[in-house]
């Protein structure tokens, strides 16, 4: 009984700050909703026996990715009163096809297909259990390739991220090696000889 | 007792939720990026769900990559919005319109 208390809580929060984050009007609030957000689930997730992802998604979602949100969002100078502009309008539309869209996926994944019934709840690991471990076992065995090409894939959004924001300054001055190492003496040093002054009388 | 059912209709809640906002927020990128990252939340809680309920692991490394994904796509995303801020002064999705598409 305890645990689905828990649940309904943490669902409850869930769904209210994911509607404030669809609603608000200031993005810098939308954030720090998104992050509520993203910190319940992660508990709603601890439930669910996923302590690894609950923890990867705090440390990797709220410690980074909502930090770059909240970063942008306060660089850029937004000026936000044409940003609300057909809010109203396009409210109904946007209810309609949300309600509409959870009426279809309630009749796919109601009680009468994923119930208690239909499949039970599965007993619980042992203390000895470690989530990380197994997790950690098939990730670098049967996944292995899958996993190297996920660190691929965040090299190249480095590259991109850097590559996309670098600006290349005109003005600044820098020294450019290889044609440091390849100078010769004579490129820089010039050997006149000057006749030596005559005493005039 | 919470069923599957319960986390399957949570996923539900948060994608239509993000759809909605998808649909009123539809001038600002910003909100527009959180709404998929908030569909993307949904999708990785249908995957713990399965995983928990079936007692197969392959979800949770579905949600790994998918949070990996995730992750570059943001990183990508808002330093496309940074650079777009720089030459157009603008992030409102109506005034993006250089390609007449």
């Amino acid at each position: 009984m305890i645990p689905d208390i828990i649940f309904y809580i943490f669902a409850t929060v869930l769904v209210l700050t994911s509607l404030m984050v669809v609603v608000v009007r200031n993005p810098v609030h939308a954030a720090l909703f998104l992050i509520l957000a993203f910190f319940t689930s992660a508990c709603i997730w601890v439930l669910l026996e996923a302590e690894f992802l609950a923890i990867t998604l705090v440390l990797v979602y709220v410690g980074a990715v909502m930090v770059l949100f909240l970063f942008v969002v306060m660089m850029l100078d937004i000026n936000l009163a044409p940003m609300r502009e057909g809010f109203a309008k396009a409210l109904p539309v946007g209810m309609a096809v949300a309600i509409l869209m959870f009426v279809e996926l309630m009749l796919i994944l109601g009680p009468s297909r994923f119930g208690i019934n239909i499949i039970p709840t599965p007993n619980t690991h042992d203390a000895g259990y470690s989530n990380t471990k197994e997790l950690g076992r098939i990730l670098y065995t049967q996944y292995v390739y899958p996993f190297e090409i996920a660190a691929v894939i965040l090299l190249v959004a480095i590259v991109a991220a850097i590559a996309l924001t670098m600006r290349a300054r005109r003005q600044s001055k820098y020294v450019r090696p290889e044609q440091q190492v390849n100078v010769k003496r004579n490129d820089r040093l010039r050997i006149v000889k000057v006749e030596s002054e005559q005493r005039t009388r | 007792m919470v069923s599957l059912s319960h986390y399957l209709i949570l996923g539900a809640v948060l994608f239509a939720i993000s759809i909605a906002g998808i649909f009123i927020n539809r001038k600002n990128i910003i909100i527009l990026l959180m709404a998929i990252e908030l569909m993307l939340l949904a999708v990785n809680m249908n995957f713990i769900a399965f995983s928990h309920y079936l007692q197969d692991t392959a979800g949770q490394v579905f949600v790994f990559f998918i949070l990996t994904v995730a992750a570059a796509e943001a990183a990508i995303g808002l330093a496309i919005l940074v650079l777009l801020f720089r030459n157009r002064a603008t992030i409102n999705v109506q005034d993006i319109d250089s390609l007449k598409g």
